[in-house]
């Protein structure tokens, strides 16, 4: 983790190109994203926004490799996703991304440090090495001191912090988190939103972050409002 | 390394469900060994029985005896070193209930031609030169506890009337397959009283043991006996030892071909009982998978998470049968030795514990790890987010 302070006029991050994504249900094909083409530049801090169902979670995991487009091109990082294999996809990701989710998403057999060590299994690094990323990784979050409790043991808000360590602990460039507070009490939830801010400042992570929460947005640098598969007006 | 030991933990996250499909791999392996165990104990008098030897029966059935006068035709055919004979007596001690193998024998040859049956040389001499003296097997005389020179009555069921032997020897067997539950007598007390009492049935023999010069000349010798015999009074068929005690077993066949059916079913059944375990287990974990992927983690990773903890399971099952198949089989034969001579767990029913318990670990796993491999990460994340 680097604390250079960020560029946001450099080279876009992520560039989506006419992607189109749509859903078979029951045989019918339900359309949610269509022909959206943006940019998020380095550095930036993107929250999206909009009403239920109008894809920001589809988009999302487009953007983060964990889902195909039906057609369109996606770059990140000026490597084109769209076009790598399943297993290609799967370093790339384990490299690039780092996930929060709503629900943490920890493994709960796997104690809060083996949780944030877990990405690191696919990396060369050894023990001694792991022990240390993951160690700073908490120190980042708050919870050097809760790394042997499972999940279980701890608050909604501390588990949150575990599954942001876990993002950031492989140092990727890209963060993406699909309503990370929504879970969340108020008090949890600014914590997470100021760590997200954190790390977007002073290790310059492009954040991309999903919420109904408009003062969860008001952290973010842009928002702009997903409507039905179609990418309304950028407002900062 | 981490993935290694969280299927150890990802296995006990149902403690109670786990145990329980574990006690239930325990016991069906345990019922497989068994029954296994019963299919070995069946063939072991073929086992035990020697490829020199060959058996000379009347070639109408066993049931027909063949006359004392082919015994000095047959010890001067080409090949054949020595000729024993053996009546089966069929007598009852006290009661049905006891029954194990009796037979009246010509001692000296019978001895010579089984030196499995192990006597002291001093009990030997008894047994040789007392015309009422009869040897028991050293299993046999511990289940009624019998010593030498005690007196021991049968009551013939072939051949009538209560008959008084005194025990003259008790032997013991050179291999662990040997018999040791028979019980066997004089062939001339049997002759003399038949002699006596019903003259019709005096000087017959039930089968002749014929011990070979050579056991390759096996086939020869058969052929060139029952050739001397064809068109006399009695015909007789000659075959190895082997392939008489297996033509006894051919009888009971049906029964051999059940257990064993019986036996594959059980594994067939804790199949389908492991692999639902197994089923709604990487259900439930679908989503936690689905968090692997995205993290990088690659298919063989997911599908060697979940048939770890399927093998795990079954081999935990299988280790525990297979440690208890050994005590419970040696109860079972000290229960069953008067049908079962030998009641001992064949190494090949150990290999085919650990063979049924790959199968079992492999079924398990594969219809789960391969939902779990190819489901879309983004609907394997729906089902927890
Ligand atoms: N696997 C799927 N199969 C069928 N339809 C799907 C699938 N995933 C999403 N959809 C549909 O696509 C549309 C967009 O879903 P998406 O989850 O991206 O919405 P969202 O904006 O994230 O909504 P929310 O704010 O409720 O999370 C919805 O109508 C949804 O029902
Ligand atoms: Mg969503």
């Amino acid at each position: 983790m680097t604390t250079d302070t960020p560029e946001t006029t450099a080279s876009p991050i992520v560039r989506l190109r006419s992607v189109s994504k749509s859903y078979r249900r029951g045989g019918q094909i339900v359309p949610v994203l269509e022909e959206i083409t943006f940019d998020i530049a380095q550095g930036e801090f993107l929250a999206l926004m909009g009403p239920s169902g109008s894809g920001k979670s589809t988009l999302l995991n487009l953007i983060a490799g964990i889902d195909k487009v039906d057609s369109g091109a996606i770059f990140v990082g000026g490597v084109e996703i769209t076009a790598l294999s399943e297993s290609e996809l799967a370093i790339w990701r384990g490299l690039n991304v780092g996930f929060i989710f709503q629900f943490y998403n920890l493994i709960p057999v796997l104690t809060a440090f083996e949780n944030v060590e877990l990405p690191l299994l696919l990396t060369p690094l050894n023990r001694r090495e792991r022990r240390e990323h993951v160690e700073m990784a908490l120190r980042v979050v708050g919870l050097a001191d809760r790394m042997d409790h499972r999940p279980g043991q701890l608050s909604g808000g501390q588990q949150q912090r575990v599954a942001i360590a876990r993002a950031v602990v492989t140092d990727p460039t890209l963060l993406v988190a699909d309503e990370p507070t929504g879970d969340l009490d108020r008090r949890s939830a600014e914590e997470i939103l100021h760590l997200l801010e954190r790390l977007n400042r002073e290790s310059g992570k492009s954040v991309i972050m999903v919420t109904h929460d408009p003062r969860a947005a008001e952290q973010a640098r842009t928002v702009r409002h997903l409507e039905k598969g179609f990418l309304a007006d950028a407002a900062s | 390394m981490l993935l290694l030991n969280i299927f150890v933990k990802n296995a006990f996250r149902h403690k109670l469900r786990t145990i329980l499909t574990i006690v239930g791999i325990t016991i069906a392996i345990l019922a497989f060994g068994l029954l296994r165990t019963v299919v070995t104990a069946w063939y072991a008098g073929v086992e035990a029985s020697s490829a020199s030897r060959l058996v000379t029966r009347n070639a109408i059935s066993l049931i027909f005896s063949l006359p004392i006068s082919y015994r000095e035709k047959l010890i001067r055919m080409p090949g054949v070193r020595q000729v024993s004979l053996a009546n089966w007596f069929g007598g009852v001690y006290v009661t049905e209930k006891n029954f194990f193998p009796n037979f009246a024998i010509e001692p000296k040859s019978y001895l010579e031609l089984y030196p499995e049956f192990v006597l002291e040389p001093a009990e030997k001499e008894a047994f040789l030169h007392d015309r009422k003296g009869a040897v028991a097997g050293r299993k046999l005389a511990q289940r009624f506890g019998w010593k030498v020179g005690d007196s021991i009555p049968l009551r013939g069921t072939i051949y009538p009337g209560t008959w008084l032997f005194v025990l003259r020897g008790i032997y013991r067997g050179a291999e662990s397959s040997t018999d040791e539950n028979q019980f066997f007598f004089q062939w001339d007390h049997l002759n003399e009283s038949m002699l006596k009492s019903t003259p019709r049935r005096a000087n017959q023999v039930g089968v002749y043991v014929l011990g070979l010069t050579n056991p390759n000349m096996a086939a020869e010798v058969s052929r060139t006996v029952d050739a001397t015999f064809k068109n006399s009074l009695a015909e007789t068929l000659t075959e190895t030892e082997k392939a008489f005690q297996l033509s006894f077993i051919a009888m009971t066949e049906a029964i051999v071909v059940a257990i064993q059916i019986v036996s594959f079913v059980v594994i067939v059944i804790i199949m389908a009982v492991v692999a639902n375990t197994m089923a709604m287990t990487a259900r439930e974990r679908i989503g936690e998978y689905a968090v692997f992927k995205t993290l990088g983690f690659s298919w063989w990773h997911i599908a060697g998470m979940i048939f770890g903890e399927s093998f795990f399971i079954t081999f935990a099952g299988c280790a525990l049968g297979i440690a208890l198949t050994f005590p419970v089989a040696r109860s079972f034969g000290a229960q069953l030795s008067s049908f079962f001579p030998t009641f001992n767990v064949a190494r090949e029913t150990i290999y085919l514990d650990l063979a049924a318990a790959i199968v079992i670990g492999l079924v398990a796993g594969i219809f789960p790890a391969w939902r779990a491999v190819t489901i879309r990460i983004a609907d394997g994340l729906r089902r927890i987010g």
